[in-house]
């Protein structure tokens, strides 16, 4: 089983990542059997498999780095439930970097 | 499905940082610039007629400012001419690919452009000043430069009042390296929403109390066009550790951003602590409170290949290397840029005069701040040669 997700990365975060703005992943819905793929395990699986440089400037702590907006399926994480939030197939998940200069 | 608390009707799709608020995007939208304007009215930032210069990176802030100031210029009539003000520092693969954001800009919000270089303004463009002094001081170079660029493109656009799009998270960084440095006159100075620069040229932050969550929320969901690389030259560290300082407490409490901003507002200098008296540069007229300004120093340095004459050794390399040679280029004095700026309006009114009533042009020179009535006379003939004339402080 897998969930198809949509990710987006803008405000200076696709430079994390070869200058892609979006991908289209397939990622397995229980990364961490028995439980359900969440915001946490998708964050990880990132790390491991799309980013290209300075992991430091995407993750601190488990988490995406302070200073890191996240939308999930066009709302603020923080609404969401943040990390313990259940990825569905179909998500469009957002990361916007707030870090680059105004 | 969190339901907004300000509408009770639509999807939440927003957490406030300044009041946790959960809210829907059209009160987002709603709140967002309604809380820019009551910033403006109650500092009462313009008044009617103002002409005012957007300074535009192309970056998130100054897109979001612009794109908001002329909304509220409309909705609330607050009766200002806008213009945008961007300085090209000649940084390639930065600089080259923000300004064409600022371009894009310019088409999608109608507004005046206004480029100034520093190429144009030093005879050095930023790359050229790294390869000289290394990457080491060239921030210095960098922002006493800009400074400078902004006052001078703002004469020449002959705008009274520049306007900045640095926010509350800006402002409380700020205030943490002002006091992690000790520098306790731009602690006070640097909370202040409106400050007074060369020329009485007025520079302020309409978004001093604006959370960069939501300017860079409203950008999103607006779709508005912004550049975003960090700068090839910059990593200022200190501004850095202070900003990541800064974001670990905010994600943790979020009224962090305005407690500091507060914190630096509540910070008085007694007063027995002398502040540096203002005058003018004697190389250049813009405003210093030495002989020479930092701008002349550095250049000079640049010109004579001396590039830390203007870095804390001033006084020890005049002795060894003596006065600046006649020959070595400087930078145009503001009193010729002033002229250049009126020459520029009275050639713009000229021609508008020429379209128009002598009613409707005396109508405009009293309500603007420069001509006489004799100059008015002068000017209704339509004769070129009485620019100089006519442009007096009324
Ligand atoms: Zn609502
Ligand atoms: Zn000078």
């Amino acid at each position: 089983m897998s969930l198809k997700v949509k990710l987006s990365f803008s405000g200076g975060m696709e430079l994390l990542f070869n200058n892609n703005k979006s991908a289209e992943v397939k990622i397995p819905a229980s990364i961490n059997p028995p439980n359900p793929t969440n915001m946490q395990d998708l964050i990880f699986w990132i790390r491991d498999n799309l980013l290209k440089e300075r992991p430091g400037l995407f993750i601190s702590e488990n988490t995406v780095r302070p200073g890191i907006l996240v939308l999930i399926n066009e709302t603020d994480w923080e609404l969401e439930g943040e990390l313990d939030y259940e990825i569905k197939d179909g998500d469009d998940i957002v990361f916007i970097s707030t870090l680059h200069g105004g | 499905m969190k339901i907004c608390v300000l509408c009770n009707k639509n999807k939440a799709i927003l957490k406030r940082p300044k009041t946790s608020q959960q809210i829907c995007k059209e009160c987002f939208y709603y709140v967002f610039e309604t809380e820019i304007h009551h910033t403006i009215v109650d500092n009462k930032l313009f008044k009617p007629g103002d002409r005012i210069a957007i300074a535009a990176s192309g970056g998130k802030d100054s897109t979001v400012l612009a794109y908001v100031i002329k909304l509220l210029n409309n909705r609330y009539n607050y009766g200002l001419n806008l213009f945008l003000l961007s300085v090209d520092e000649g940084i390639t693969g930065y600089r080259d690919d923000s300004l064409e954001t600022v371009k894009r800009n310019q088409q999608q919000y109608d507004l005046p452009l206004e480029i100034v270089s520093y190429r144009q303004l030093y005879g050095w463009s930023m790359d050229e000043i790294v390869k000289e002094v290394g990457l080491k001081n060239n921030c210095t170079f960098c922002g006493v430069f800009r400074r400078q660029a902004l006052d001078r493109g703002a004469m020449l656009l002959n705008v009274d009042h520049i306007i900045t799009g640095h926010n509350a998270d800006d402002i409380a960084e700020t205030v943490l390296m002002n006091i992690l440095r000790g520098d306790i006159a731009r602690l006070q100075r640097c909370t202040e929403i409106v400050t007074t620069g060369d020329e009485r040229i007025k520079r302020s932050k309409p978004f001093k109390y604006t959370y960069e969550k939501e300017i860079v929320m409203y950008a999103y969901f607006k779709k508005l066009d912004y550049f975003s690389t960090e700068c090839v030259y910059s990593p200022n560290a200190y501004r850095g550790y202070a900003r990541t300082f800064l974001k670990d407490l905010e994600s943790i409490r979020p009224s962090t951003i305005i407690d500091i901003i507060h914190s630096g507002e509540a910070f008085q200098i007694k007063q027995d602590v002398k502040l540096p008296t203002q005058g003018t540069c004697k190389r250049c007229g813009y405003m210093s409170s030495n002989e020479l300004c930092k701008a002349c120093i550095l250049l000079e340095g640049l010109n004579r290949g001396l590039p830390k004459l203007g870095i804390g050794k001033t006084n020890r390399m005049r002795k060894i290397h003596g006065d600046m040679p006649d020959n070595t280029s400087t930078i145009q004095h503001l009193d010729t840029l002033k002229n250049e700026a009126n020459n520029n309006k009275c050639k713009d009114l000229l021609k508008w005069s020429t379209k128009t009533t002598p009613t409707a042009v005396t109508q405009e020179m009293h309500g603007g701040r420069y001509a006489s009535r004799s100059a008015i006379n002068v000017l209704l003939q339509t004769d070129s040669e009485i620019c100089s004339m006519w442009y007096q402080p009324y």
